[in-house]
């Protein structure tokens, strides 16, 4: 569907240190101008694979390629693309304006065009032009984070590499950037690999998602794609609370509950299997008057309930099994706590994942 | 601000601080009380036996008679020549802390950056010398440098040349200064080092500045602390060196910290000899005072 040329193209990249492989054979085409996020916890390697990206490291085996060239040796300070670290590495012994300035200072730029630069970056980035004369440590997180922005966009790179940028800014304002950040992506056209341990950064911001786990890549595809059809058990749950049963083959396409005494239906183009989970999001299940209401059904207790402002968490007991489901406050469960409820959801609701 | 709810009863308080209570003291104060005698009894003092000897009359003992400028017109009288022995001791100074910066910087920079877990061996193997007595150490190089001793003599047995009159010469001093204060500018550099971040480093590279760019923007810039501070103390103790001069250096040049001792000792001229340390005193307070206000060390420091 998305016919863009890649710009960046990584085949069969793998670093080891001593005897620990920390990417093991990476395949992966970037399209010009895509947000492409790499998702994955602490220890998945994606550090790695972006320092190698960015030319910090050299893959031990496999070729990085960008526009069709193999720069594996490049050095960072000799690849057309940049880097946006963790920790900012904003330079604290320059001001705001001389940290922006820095690359086109680099590239021997006369001192009032970078200025001209730096200001309109300012801008760009809404940030006041009188920031220019200010010292970097006399700025705020967020005011910090653009300005190591504004610093990458001046060096004009053709990808924007970023190292989880976010992670140590609170919640409110991490929000507000996550969205700017999509913002400026969309207004400079650019390239932007983004790394994240957080699965709901990836999805405000990404045109595409690739799911890393002990070095590889476990599922590449649109937010939308990987919310809806993750691979397998490990991209379903680091999606966040998801339930899952375990399940075996059962008569005519069904699936027998191996934990849970119960047959369900399975959701179409179900691929062959002896055992699987199936994957119920909390969003999915709902609270039942009778057992036609939906396709499959279980009988529980409601444990707990919790308020998650728009929407309501419940915990339902079935068995030694608990369940999450989740309502909108507008379809919030009626009765009291410790009841016998039927809950269930339908077939389409579900994802089948074999390991 | 719970404090304020409890009843103000003395009876109440532990017996350290009624003690401090008696004494009228503050913690901080009452903690600083040793070192305070110590630099009283230790510094101060004697500065102030060394200044008030600099203003007696020539060759007396009495340093609280009427006080006179004849020993400071005795250094100024254009005939004097000792002048030559300050110029000596701070072009030896200037020079040694010159050679230690550029052989110190690599060394550090592998100290703080790259040799990992064998930072310590080798930080162990550079401190070891300081176990034995500077002295001890210099005539052992004595014995290496003198002609016909261990360099000398090998050069000649092998090769039929040998190095001449290296011992005794100024070359010598400076060698001697450079050797004796590796680690006074090796450690505070290493620490200025360690304290720039890698990712800094790393960003500005990857951001097209070249390893030399590198340097001249971000490292020195950030290490410059510990550099400065580095070069001050090798440089004062390098002013204020005598061994090397007299053991290295034999009597080819007169340092001041030379003459100074010759006043107090041989001529048995304390007035003319503390003068002579007020003067020096002065010239390296001077110096070091110009040197932190140029490079504003404090806001250096206070950025990060």
């Amino acid at each position: 569907m998305d016919e863009r040329p890649s710009i960046l193209e990584l085949v069969g990249v793998t670093k080891q240190f001593g005897g620990l492989t920390a990417v093991d054979h990476i395949d992966l085409k970037v399209r010009e101008g895509e947000f492409f996020t790499i998702v994955g916890p602490s220890g998945s390697g994606k550090t790695t694979l972006l320092r190698m990206l960015a030319g910090m490291e050299t893959p031990t085996t496999g070729d990085i390629l960008l526009r069709d060239r193999v720069v594996n040796e490049l050095p960072a300070n000799r690849r057309p693309t940049c880097m946006v670290f963790q920790s900012l590495a904003l330079f604290p012994h320059k001001s705001v304006g001389e940290n922006i300035e820095f690359p086109l200072k680099m590239r021997g730029v006369a001192r009032d065009k970078r200025k001209a630069r730096a200001l309109e970056l300012l801008d760009l980035l809404r940030l006041p032009q009188s920031y220019y004369a200010r010292n970097v440590t006399q700025c705020s997180g967020g005011e910090r984070q653009r300005v190591a922005l504004a610093r990458a966009f001046a060096f004009d790179p053709e990808i924007l590499f970023f190292d989880e940028p976010l992670s140590a800014i609170d919640y409110k304002l991490r929000k507000t950037l996550e969205k700017e950040l999509k913002d400026i992506h969309k207004e400079s056209g650019k390239t932007f690999m983004y790394i994240t341990h957080s699965l709901e950064e990836a999805m405000v911001m990404s045109d595409r998602i690739g799911v890393m786990r002990a070095g590889r890549l476990v599922q590449v595809g649109t937010p939308e794609e990987i919310y809806t059809q993750p691979r397998d058990r490990f991209v379903s749950e680091f999606m966040g609370e998801v339930n899952v049963i375990e399940v075996r083959k059962g008569a005519n396409g069904h699936a027998v509950g191996v934990e849970l005494p119960g047959d369900f239906v399975l959701p179409g183009g179900a691929v062959p299997f002896e055992t699987a989970h199936l994957v119920v999001r909390p969003e999915s299940l709902r609270f039942l008057a009778g057992e036609g209401e939906a396709e499959n059904h279980l009988r529980g207790t409601v444990y707990n309930e919790y308020a998650l402002g728009s929407r309501i968490q419940y915990q339902v007991r079935v068995g030694e099994k608990v369940f999450i489901v989740e309502r909108l406050r507008q379809q919030a469960y009626q009765g009291g706590l410790d009841q016998e409820v039927l809950i269930g959801w339908d077939a389409k609701d579900s994802v089948l994942v074999t390991d | 601000m719970g404090e304020a709810a409890l009843p103000r009863d003395d009876s109440a308080t532990p017996p350290q601080a009624a003690a401090r209570r008696r004494l009228g003291l503050r913690a901080g104060p009452l903690y600083s009380l040793p070192m305070l005698t110590l630099l009283a009894v230790g510094f101060l003092a004697p500065l102030i036996a060394v200044i008030g000897f600099s203003f007696s009359e020539p060759r007396s003992f009495d340093w609280l008679a009427e006080p006179t400028l004849e020993n400071y017109r005795t250094i100024f009288d254009p005939s004097n020549t000792v002048y030559l022995s300050f110029l000596w001791s701070l072009w030896f100074a200037f020079l040694s802390v010159l050679i230690l910066a550029v052989i110190c910087y690599p060394v550090a920079y592998g100290l703080a950056k790259v040799f990992g877990r064998w930072s310590m061996v080798i930080t162990l193997l550079l401190v070891f010398p300081l176990f034995i007595s500077e002295n001890v150490r210099l005539y052992g190089w004595v014995l290496f440098f003198i002609k016909a001793g261990v360099l000398d003599g090998t050069l000649r047995a092998l090769f039929d040349a040998g190095i001449g009159d290296f011992l005794f010469t100024p070359e010598a001093i400076v060698f001697g200064l450079v050797y004796v204060y590796v680690p006074f500018m090796l450690f505070p550099m290493t620490l200025g080092l360690s304290m720039v971040p890698n990712e800094v480093v790393e960003a500005a590279g990857d951001l097209g500045a070249s390893r030399l760019q590198v340097f001249r923007e971000i490292e020195l810039p950030l290490a410059i602390p510990g550099i400065i501070i580095g070069s001050l103390l090798t440089f004062v103790l390098a002013v204020g060196a005598i061994a090397e001069s007299k053991v290295l250096g034999g009597q080819s040049v007169i340092v001041i910290t030379h003459d100074i001792e010759i006043a107090f000792t041989y001529s048995q001229n304390w007035p003319l000899g503390a003068a002579l340390a007020v003067l020096l005193m002065l010239v390296i307070g001077v110096l070091v005072m110009t040197v932190l206000r140029y490079l504003d060390l404090d806001r250096i420091l206070g950025r990060r």
